[in-house]
């Protein structure tokens, strides 16, 4: 029997249902796990994806895309495949694509975490036949504190630079890890934050969706020659080396919110003071508890550490093996 | 132990000079005396050796979490730090963190982990395990570094000094000079540091070295040839001979005492008058310098044979004298230095040599001297003030190393590895390889030379374009080529191209160049003369 979902240059593909989950090209119908730059791309003629992502894939593509979205848990019927979406927990919207084919249950995970998280609905175990799981961090170096600990430590981080009198600016990704920090935040304080234009719009489309978080300004709107001291800045990694940072004067203080921070040679290579391990991925433990949570009799692994994982699951037994994806790199991934 | 592992981090994670010395302030003036000196060692480079070798540890690591030996190697390639590895994958073992944190940091040394050299190797790995149980991930990773003896620190020895100048109150140059050499890190040493006049002997101690910079500009910059003293930049172990007190002590610049590996030169040193300090080279010689590849076989051996003392005689070339009678004379200016060595060690052949000065009138005919430097084996020209002080440490203006340029090859990169700290998991470490019969033989490692963006475009090329796999290490497509530049070059049975460069590193890339256009061996070959 031939794979109902196997991996080609465009993405992987579903042959029964004819359409691709998170195709890297130009396909005619994109089924989409989340709206991360490496899962969505620019070019299908038409797009799937979970409910509450359809404001997110509108506002990456346009607003005259194709895209429809589906609520979570609800089948829809594509070609011979029946497929729904289910919870990732990774960031609002993110899903787990269920592919049922041919008698058997496929699920493509996409990015997803198993931690705790006030902005998105928790991944749902979904039991199927062949699961295909991502490994960002595939490796038993990985494991997470508990999020509260860590947001807590932001906030002291925070309130050690407002004492000494300057701005503390906090790398982050725009989508999702920004969101999960002000939301995180507003159980322990009520103080605003400052946000780059890049996080503002998408904390906008999380206000939209119900999402509790601190109170938000835009960094552009604020006053010119207006002191930073004591503010906390979430900014887009990108943002650290440009002349934009120039403004919150020489003594700020930095720090960078991501998985990657659990080691410190990564930490140091970005440059900042400060490393927070905040991650939307699921760490070692997590991955090796969700696989066999599915119940599922064969593993595919894409991303990251696929080798790793597929090896380490094979070496206990379990029917597993990496998948060629055009994602690349067990280096540094944007997450 | 708490406090200890947070003086770390806090130096780990901040660049800011002012605040990596605010933390060691904050620090010596908290701390017990007994765990100062502690940490006051280990800050300043200093080890206890031998206590367990990093493979126990690590077979100890896969004892504790249960995970097969590639799984565990491929994390290494990940984090680039043994000590950190092992301390991210233990965590989580850690059913009683927290306990060990507030035993102080002199009794986790001397009670504990010095007690580790009685132990045969079962009792030793009991008691890490016990430990590991009792610290968070930090605080395993600080107990791991010491004793594995890997344990550096992100702040220099200079910011050490500076920062206990400031606690003590005296200023930093008296400071640099009590905390070199030999010292027993006790509470009574540290004590002392603070007092205004050190109750113990300076004893065996060397003076901080002063450093030459690399010269970057036109010599003709530098100002009159006259105000310089030329002199060739020998190729060997810088050192310090320390004569006080009827004794004789040999420092490397390492601050690593050398005594015994090189007894003919403390031999000699007996007929130095007492309170003498000199500073030099240890070099290979017999009736003239040797290469380099010959002191080296007296490096890193346990036990000096006969033979290897008549293979490879050792010398003191002395360029500087910076005690006299027990003074210090680093204040006075070099020509009087200089004339004063000239003066304490007698011409001719012997064990002591004065370092000879290159007597080029002009710049220009510096220049032309310093081209046949290699010849000579040397690395290039010393240039110093006439009219200047010892400095300490890199003090840029008054010592300068004018050094030849370097040999240089284009070569194929062949594998890559990834790299260490915070170049983990990013490949950074390149094995090159030149022609030979068709087939491309490794000739150099080399690990430094490109610049950040270039590492990310070969780093991810590297990922695109891998044949096959060894663990971490990938073997690439053979197309990439760089010109890769060394020091020297020795004929060598230990490696398969049969020849070993000496300190390669990348150049540049030659992406003009194919790889069939490579170098060949037999070209490095012809190196060799």
């Amino acid at each position: 029997m031939t794979d109902v979902v196997r991996a080609t240059p465009a993405g992987l593909l579903c042959d029964a249902g004819g359409f691709h989950v998170d195709p890297s090209g130009a396909t005619p119908l994109a089924v989409i796990t989340h709206v991360h730059g490496d899962h969505l791309k620019a070019g299908s003629d038409r797009y799937l994806c979970a409910a509450p992502s359809l404001a997110f894939v509108r506002k990456r593509l346009g607003p005259d895309t194709r895209a429809e979205g589906i609520p979570y848990g609800e089948q829809v019927r594509l070609g011979e495949a029946r497929v729904s979406f289910h919870p990732a927990g990774h960031v609002l919207g993110s899903a787990q694509v269920r592919i049922e084919a041919g008698g058997e249950v496929w699920v493509v995970s996409g990015d997803y975490k198993r931690a705790p998280d006030p902005t998105c609905a928790p991944f749902e175990v979904v039991p199927c036949d062949v699961f295909i799981t991502e490994a960002t961090f595939a490796l038993p170096i990985y494991r997470w504190e508990d999020p509260g600990i860590v947001v807590a430590q932001i906030l002291h981080w925070w309130n050690a630079n407002r004492e000494a009198g300057v701005a503390s600016v906090l790398f982050c990704y725009a989508m999702g890890k920004a969101q999960r920090i002000l939301a995180e935040l507003a159980a322990l304080t009520d103080r605003p934050a400052l946000v780059h234009g890049a996080v503002e719009g998408l904390v906008e489309l999380y206000r939209a969706a119900g999402v509790r978080m601190l109170p938000t300004l835009r960094v552009s709107e604020t006053a010119k020659g207006r002191s930073f001291a004591g503010e906390l800045i979430l900014a887009p990694p990108a943002s650290g080396g440009s002349t934009w940072m120039r403004r919150f004067g020489a003594s700020r203080e930095t720090a960078f919110a991501s998985g990657w921070m659990r080691v410190r040679g990564t930490r140091r290579r970005k440059g900042v003071g400060r490393g927070f391990a905040l991650s939307d991925h699921a760490d070692w433990p997590a991955l090796l508890r969700t696989v066999e949570e599915t119940g599922a009799r064969r593993v595919l692994v894409t991303h990251g550490y696929a080798d790793e994982l597929s090896r380490y699951l094979a070496e206990r037994g379990v029917v597993a093996s990496a998948l060629a994806t055009a994602y690349e790199g067990e280096g540094d991934l944007p997450e | 132990m708490k406090a200890f592992a947070a003086l770390y981090d806090a130096l780990d994670r901040t660049k800011s000079t002012n605040a990596k010395v605010a933390a060691l302030v904050a620090y010596f003036s908290r701390a017990p005396a007994g765990d100062a000196a502690w940490a006051l060692y280990f800050l300043t480079g200093r080890k206890i050796k031998r206590l367990i070798p990093s493979r126990v540890l690590w077979d100890l690591t896969r004892e504790v979490t249960a995970l097969p030996e590639w799984l565990l190697e491929h994390c290494y390639a990940a984090v680039g730090d043994f000590a950190e590895a092992m301390a991210l994958l233990v965590e989580h073992q850690s059913a009683a963190v927290g306990t060990g944190s507030d035993l102080a940091f002199a009794r986790w040394i001397e009670d504990r982990i010095l007690s580790l050299k009685q132990m045969d190797a079962a009792a030793q790995r009991e008691a890490v395990r016990g430990w590991w149980k009792e610290l968070d991930a930090g605080q395993s990773f600080v107990l791991n570094k010491i004793i594995t003896g890997e344990y550096r620190v992100g702040a220099s020895a200079t910011l050490v000094v500076r920062a206990l100048a400031q606690v003590a109150g005296v200023p930093q140059a008296t400071m640099a000079h009590r905390v070199m050499g030999d010292w027993p890190p006790t509470a009574s040493f540290f004590t002392s540091l603070r007092e205004d006049q050190p109750s113990g002997e300076i004893g065996s101690r060397p003076y901080p070295f002063f450093l030459a910079s690399p010269l970057e500009q036109d010599v003709e910059g530098l100002g009159g040839r006259e105000d310089w003293l030329a002199e060739w930049k020998w190729d060997g172990i810088r050192a310090q001979v320390v004569r006080r007190a009827g004794e004789v002590f040999l420092w490397s610049r390492g601050e690593e005492l050398v005594t015994e590996r090189f007894p003919e030169v403390a031999a000699a040193a007996r007929a130095l008058p007492d309170g003498t300090v000199l500073d030099g080279e240890i070099l290979a010689y017999r009736d003239g310098v040797l290469p380099f590849a010959i002191l080296q076989t007296r490096i890193g051996r346990q036990k000096l044979s006969p033979r290897i003392f008549a293979a490879a005689p050792a010398a003191l070339m002395a360029y500087d004298l910076i005690e006299e009678g027990g003074a210090d004379i680093r204040g006075l200016p070099l020509r009087e230095r200089r004339a004063r060595l000239e003066a304490l060690l007698p011409a001719g052949p012997g064990v002591f040599l004065v370092s000879p000065i290159v007597l080029a009138p002009s710049w220009t005919a510096l220049a032309a001297e310093r081209l046949q430097a290699r010849a000579r084996n040397v690395e290039g020209l010393m240039l110093k003030r006439l009219s200047s002080p010892y400095g300490t440490g890199r003090r840029r203006g008054d010592w300068w190393k004018w050094k030849i340029d370097p040999y240089t090859v284009d070569a194929v990169l062949l594998y890559a590895h990834p790299g260490h700290g915070r170049r983990a998991s990013l490949f950074t470490d390149y094995t090159f390889a030149v022609w030979d019969q068709g087939a491309l033989v490794p000739v150099a490692k080399a690990y430094s030379g490109l610049s950040d963006a270039e590492i990310q475009e070969l780093d991810a090329w590297v990922r695109r374009h891998t044949r096959e796999k060894f663990g971490p290490t990938r073997a690439v497509e053979p197309m990439r080529v760089f010109e890769i530049a060394f020091e020297g070059i020795a004929s060598s049975t230990r490696h398969k191209s049969g020849v070993a460069v000496r300190f390669p590193r990348i150049a540049r890339a030659r992406p003009d160049k194919p790889a069939a256009e490579a170098d060949t061996l037999d070209s490095l070959k012809a190196l060799l003369q």
